[in-house]
């Protein structure tokens, strides 16, 4: 259901990331590895639709993203990929409710409370759900984080470093969620982290390591 | 969430800074529809009754104040001019209606005037209730004077020497109520009339009988020229246009008008600025609200169009606060104000107020242009990446 070929980024300072190519079937769960500054965070959002690519292509779901119309990709991305990042970046002016609300209304797919209240649930976050950004603990505003990626069933979810900020506690919840939560509603998860708390709790499937000396050729270019 | 939602919520979350903006607009906006409202009244007032006086006599002096003191019952009079030189002047050929005046007292701050029925014909005055008066001591009240003092028809009152003051009363002779007027919305609200006799018979003239001034309507147009320098070469009077002397009126408020209207223009800039400064600031630190939302599928022009929906709802809220605020200040003004004559009103709508509107709306949009610029270019990829 996703499929990178030939996928390259050039940066403004000239340097050139190539990505190896990579494919991954409906309801897998990968891993993506690598140490900081390897790429990961720039592939991820090369798969979610966030930064065109300097050449190459990503399919998901049979639809080469930067194929399409800029407009019609946004639209694409908030229905189809939800997104985890390392700070969950909840809108301070909106309740735990609306911010959710917010996500089912750009990905233009109409207001639907009993999911939204479905999501919060799973996330044990129900009881937040008047609550604003402040009020909650950095473990809750993450699970929430969570929660606005998985409203809209997105059939790719992505997660930047999502434990990065959390404490052991938290960072072993969050990703038996993430991986519960995809594997139950039959979303795609790919989890880019070098949190070896992570790589331990995450006994299944797929690894994809980056590693950069292979994938950059800042060297050739200097 | 639609867009309103969205945009009134993030306006919200910086509630001190809404609050400030919406002052600032509120006052410049207030301000303008306050001169615009009170500016378009007075205008109104001095056109509406100076309607059909083309010339005024009166005792040599000012011709502004002889003006003001017989239209616009506002002024102190110029002196006295005999009653026969007056009727002299109004049988002559070019005149053709004379209108006497006596002025010199009041009852409760409201001007007794002494005059005849051409004075009721001249501003087209009808009757609520009674009949006009016959006898000396008879008056008629306008419907001002019926409502503030709670008078009727067969009521008895009594007259003050002067103008304003309730001092120095005439307390020998009452004052019978035979009539009471409709309200006119023009100065006959605010005055009680009565025959000439009734004035005269107050202040006990023998002799030689004295009026304080005479409306006339001219006969031909040829009158305007001639009258008027006949009347100030070879009289002891003196004539004065109210055109003429309205506009002089205006013209010497206007200085003092435009002063206020800049000030208030300048305040409605300065509150565009201070949106622009707060929108683009507040960019800062929702650039990652702004990249949240993209990710979760709102295009650069739905962020565009969000925070230019900021700014014009910001100043249009404004707008609209203003206008009332102008309403209600002006409403204030007409309460507390002195002279009755020219009272101010609050509930007078204009369609120009609109425009004042418009312009709230068209700072909205130019102060919100950069910061919506700016935002429409926000990378979601480098934002997101910078955690």
């Amino acid at each position: 259901m996703l499929q990178t070929s030939l996928l390259t980024k050039t940066f403004a300072n000239g340097t050139t990331l190539r990505f190896p190519d990579w494919k991954v079937a409906r309801g897998e769960q990968w891993l993506l590895l690598g140490e900081s500054g390897s790429g990961k965070t720039t592939l991820l959002h090369l798969l979610g639709g966030l930064l065109r690519p300097a050449s190459g292509r990503v399919t998901v779901n049979g639809t080469d993203l930067y194929a399409l119309p800029s407009r019609t990709l946004d639209r694409f991305r908030g229905r189809h990929i939800g997104i985890v990042f390392q700070q969950p970046h909840l809108i301070r002016s909106m309740t735990v409710e609306e911010n959710l609300l917010l996500a089912q209304s750009f990905a233009g797919i109409g207001k639907d409370v009993v999911r939204i209240r479905e999501v919060l649930n799973a996330l044990d976050m129900d009881h937040k759900r008047r609550a604003y950004p402040q009020e909650l603990s950095q473990g809750q505003a993450q699970r929430v984080g969570i929660a606005r990626a998985l409203v809209n069933r997105p059939a790719l979810l992505l997660a930047d470093e999502p434990t990065s900020s959390l404490d052991n506690r938290n960072a072993d919840a969050v990703i038996r969620l993430l991986s519960d939560l995809a594997a139950s509603q039959g979303s795609t998860l790919i989890i880019s982290t070098h949190d070896d708390r992570v790589k331990e709790a995450f006994f299944r499937d797929f690894m994809f390591e980056l590693h950069h000396e292979r994938i950059s050729d800042q060297l050739e270019k200097s | 969430m639609n867009a309103f939602q969205i945009s009134w919520k993030n306006l919200k979350a910086n509630r001190l800074t809404l609050v400030l903006n919406l002052l600032l607009i509120a006052f410049g906006t207030g301000m303008l529809a306050m001169l615009l409202l009170g500016m378009n009244q007075v205008g109104e007032r001095l056109r509406d009754n100076a309607r059909g006086v083309d010339l005024v006599v009166g005792a040599k002096g000012s011709p502004l104040q002889l003006i003001l003191s017989s239209i616009y019952l506002i002024d102190f009079p110029t002196g006295n001019i005999s009653e026969e030189d007056a009727h002299s002047l109004s049988a002559h050929p070019m005149v053709k209606k004379a209108v006497p005046l006596a002025l010199g007292d009041n009852y409760a701050g409201f001007r007794i005037v002494g005059t005849d029925t051409g004075y009721v014909s001249l501003y087209g005055l009808e009757l609520e209730a009674g009949h006009f008066w016959v006898k000396p001591f008879e008056i008629v009240i306008g419907a001002e004077v019926a409502r503030a003092q709670g008078l009727k028809a067969g009521d008895r009152i009594y007259g003050s020497h002067g103008l304003t003051s309730d001092e120095d009363l005439h307390d020998d002779h009452p004052y019978v109520i035979t009539g009471v007027l409709k309200k006119k919305g023009n100065i006959a609200d605010n005055l009680v009339l009565t025959s000439l006799e009734s004035v005269w018979e107050m202040h006990g003239t023998d002799g030689a009988r004295e009026i304080t001034s005479m409306l006339l309507q001219y006969r031909s147009r040829m009158a305007m020229v001639a009258l008027p320098a006949m009347i100030n070469r070879s009289t002891a009077m003196q004539a004065a246009s109210p055109a003429k002397e309205s506009a002089r009126l205006f013209a010497l408020i206007g200085v003092g008008v435009d002063a206020v209207r800049w000030f208030a223009v300048a305040l409605m800039l300065l509150a565009g600025v201070s949106v622009f400064v707060s929108l683009y600031n507040s960019l800062r630190e929702r650039v990652y609200d702004l990249a949240v939302m993209r990710v979760m599928g709102a295009s650069r022009e739905a962020i565009f169009a969000m925070i230019m929906l900021e700014g014009t709802l910001l100043t249009t809220l404004g707008s609209l606060a203003g206008i009332l605020l102008g309403h209600v200040a002006l409403h204030a003004i007409g309460h507390w104000q002195g002279s009755p004559q020219a009272r101010m009103d609050g509930l007078y709508f204009l369609p120009e107020e609109a425009w004042l509107l418009a312009a709230g709306l068209l700072i909205g949009l130019v102060a919100a242009l950069l910061p919506a610029i700016q935002a429409y270019r926000t990378d979601i990829s480098e934002t997101m990446s910078k955690i």
